[in-house]
């Protein structure tokens, strides 16, 4: 007989979960594994809302299975730890982001680079080793392997850090990975939500000239003034755009739209790179000349390995980067999903687990 | 040098054969050429190969084509005349001239060996030289080159086997070497086995890649395998061959002009694989993204490659041995040789034998 989410495993454990494609989250009540060996137990302060989790809680993307907790930035308080476990210790403050599991023994998984690894367990919506479902980090408690735990330092703060689990490596990793984490690059962010606004923050702490390009004309001085970009692109405006062709050694694209890449690939100088981290559910057109006549690239990255990440928490938190944030109360989810499918947040609304979700629990 | 008229004057006498009109229809055209200026070097044209980009061009489909247009950019000879500042090469000298004639020479490209990439790079036939004049091809009896934009030719080359190499040549060699898909043991695919498709296959040979060779036509397959030396052949339109052979390339070279899918080729890149197109489709590809960012795959464009690359080209041909596939023709052949190439009826360049069949110019 099939088992239930509460009973699938020993520990009790409590969340909110969406039950169908409409998205609405209500209180659940599942279960989690006992702490194994080189397992870390935490109870959950933080958990940030990432765009994925709105396009899976409505299976935007077409693989979502219900029930669905989301939530891969995820921080909290270590509260047990097994055995192997060298990493933490318990009272220590650590975070999960979008991975829980990897093969471990392929190409991907040897060189540091578990995201892409063909095995890839994702932090919820993903079937586990056991044969479960993955659930994520709107929840009480989290358990998961050492591996995919990461130490969050104590001078960066736990509310603002932790988005950078999820929009923080993903926008990371490319700008090292394509060469654009070097002073004196100049690099075009295109997008100003959760991921476009983290990247602007760590592009300036490579040294990179930075210039955000966005629909909005309103968001210029939020850019200019409060992110640190060094200028603004409205790109609807063709002489804006015009003026600034070939201008640029990469773009880090957030956005998961379908929209234009001619526009994009024409602020490119020749050699120039176009990284696609936003993740469009239709293909998008892509122009030949452009791609050839500059020796330009098109690219995607999605996220980092674990060692990677821990990498990048350690540089936020010398360079004082954390996520712009909205904190909100456990059972305003459903709210806050309404809000960012408009855009409506600076950038990241975190819901404050460790002091609203026992009040939920029927 | 003297005033304007006396310039027109020293002006050589050249001839060759043109397109007036979109018909793309090629017959005698009388035209001329600069006088041999201090930096030029002016050669008497033995080949030239037929690019499919001459077909584009003649018939004016990219519309950049002004008439009568000289088509021809693979072009080889042997040095005639020299000015008095030309510095690397000598009368009697094997040479080549690929796409370019003339860049800015002060930008960052071109500071860089990427004249290639130059905002004002020049083209052999069809552009507009510094002085203002049409530049003509090599679909004539002698070209006037700057020296920069010339290279030599290796004795053990012949000259007819090697004139593709200016062309389909570097447009293939530059991306193994910029993309990084040259090292031994790695796994490239090539898209498309013609004039580009190959002299890739024989160039990743050479470097020690083991090769697929990737095609609409099954029947390529015998030719790719027990000719160019293809390690494997795969059918694209057979699912289950693409299938088995997904995740297993570092790379693509594709040389696909027309419209194709890109998807079932993303899909045999392994993580970090890169696809670069050589093809130029006017029409834009569709790009799905996922594959792009669940693999970190890489989609880049590459065209032809700087002077310094093309000589490192051709010195790695001579090297390793390496022509082109090609059938010679006389030129007043090449109206049927268009036609057949428009249906890609050619094992894998038609190369005009210019010095035997085309009539030369008196000289002035």
């Amino acid at each position: 007989m099939a088992k239930s989410p509460e009973d699938r495993h020993p520990v009790k454990a409590f969340g909110w979960a969406a039950t169908d494609p409409s998205g609405d989250l209500s209180p659940f009540k599942f279960s989690r594994r006992e702490t194994g060996d080189e397992d870390v137990r935490f109870k959950v302060l933080y958990c940030w809302i990432c765009h994925t989790d709105l396009h899976s809680i409505k299976n935007d993307w077409g693989n979502s299975t219900y029930p669905l907790l989301p939530g891969h930035e995820i921080v909290g308080e270590v509260t047990e730890v097994g055995g192997k476990v060298t990493k933490v210790k318990v009272g220590d403050k650590v975070g999960v982001g979008g991975l829980v599991g990897t093969c471990h023994s392929c190409e991907n998984c040897l060189n540091d680079l578990e995201i892409y690894c063909p095995k890839l367990i994702l932090t919820y919506n993903s079937i586990h080793t056991d044969g479960t479902i993955t659930y994520g980090g709107y929840s009480d408690h989290m358990v998961a392997n050492q591996r995919y735990i990461v130490r969050f330092p104590d001078n960066l703060r736990l509310a603002a850090g932790a988005p950078l689990l999820c929009a923080g490596i993903t926008v990371y990793s490319p700008l090292k990975y394509f060469g654009l984490a070097e002073a004196g690059k100049h690099v075009g962010v295109v997008g100003l939500g959760g991921l476009g606004h983290v990247a602007v923050k760590f592009a300036k702490a490579f040294g990179a000239k930075v210039i955000v390009i966005s629909t909005s004309p309103s968001k210029m001085k939020e850019a200019l003034e409060h992110l640190g970009a060094d200028s603004f692109l409205a790109s609807r405006d063709p002489q804006q755009m015009q003026a600034a062709m070939g201008t640029l050694d990469g773009i880090i694209d957030t956005v998961s739209a379908v929209h234009p890449l001619l526009p994009l690939l024409s602020l490119l100088k020749s050699n120039g790179k176009l990284i696609m981290v936003g993740a469009p559910e239709k293909p998008l057109e892509l122009p030949i000349f452009p791609l050839l006549m500059g020796r330009k690239t098109v690219a995607g990255s999605m996220g980092g390995g674990m060692k990677e990440t821990q990498e990048m928490i350690d540089f936020a938190a010398k360079h004082n980067i954390t996520a712009d944030i909205e904190v909100i109360s456990m059972d305003y989810v459903n709210t806050a999903m309404e809000r960012l499918d408009k855009a409506d947040v600076r950038y990241r609304f975190v819901i404050d687990i460790g002091n609203t979700l026992a009040a939920t629990k029927p | 040098m003297g005033t304007v008229e006396e310039q027109k004057v020293q002006q050589k006498k050249a001839f060759g054969w043109a397109a007036r009109d979109t018909s793309g229809f090629l017959s005698p055209f009388n035209f001329s050429r600069r006088a041999t200026g201090e930096k030029d070097v002016t050669f008497k044209v033995v080949y030239c190969g037929i690019c499919h980009s001459d077909l584009h061009m003649i018939k004016n489909e990219w519309g950049v084509s002004t008439y009568p247009l000289v088509p021809g950019h693979e072009i080889v000879g042997v040095v005639t005349e020299i000015g008095s500042k030309v510095e690397k090469f000598k009368v009697g000298d094997r040479v080549g001239v690929g796409c370019m004639v003339g860049s800015c020479r002060s930008c960052d490209s071109c500071a860089n060996n990427l004249e290639n990439y130059c905002p004002k790079m020049i083209l052999t036939y069809g552009g507009t030289y510094y002085d203002g004049t049409t530049t003509y091809g090599g679909y004539s009896d002698i070209v006037v080159a700057d020296e920069h934009f010339i290279v030599r030719i290796p004795d053990n080359l012949p000259l007819d086997a090697a004139a593709p190499l200016l062309c389909a040549g570097i447009t293939v060699y530059s991306p193994l070497r910029y993309y990084g898909l040259d090292k031994p043991g790695m796994h490239v695919g090539v898209v498309g086995l013609g004039g580009l498709g190959h002299v890739a296959v024989k160039f990743a040979k050479a470097m020690g890649v083991k090769v697929t060779v990737i095609s609409t036509s099954p029947n390529k397959k015998k030719e790719a395998i027990e000719h160019l030396g293809a390690d494997s052949f795969l059918v694209s339109r057979n699912q289950d061959e693409m299938q088995a052979a997904m995740s297993t390339m570092d790379g693509i070279i594709d040389t696909v002009s027309a419209q194709h899918p890109l998807m079932p080729l993303m899909g045999l890149l392994k993580s970090h694989g890169k696809i670069v197109l050589l093809g130029v489709s006017e029409k834009p590809l569709e790009l799905p993204v996922f594959p792009l960012l669940v693999g970190r795959k890489i989609v880049g464009g590459s065209a032809i490659g700087g002077m310094k690359e093309t000589q490192e080209m051709i010195n790695f041909a001579a090297k390793h041995n390496i022509t082109a596939d090609i059938e010679v023709i006389p030129i007043d052949y090449v109206n049927t040789a268009i036609e057949r190439l428009v249906k890609a009826d050619v094992r894998y360049r038609f190369v005009i034998d210019i010095a035997n069949t085309m009539k030369s110019s008196s000289s002035s």
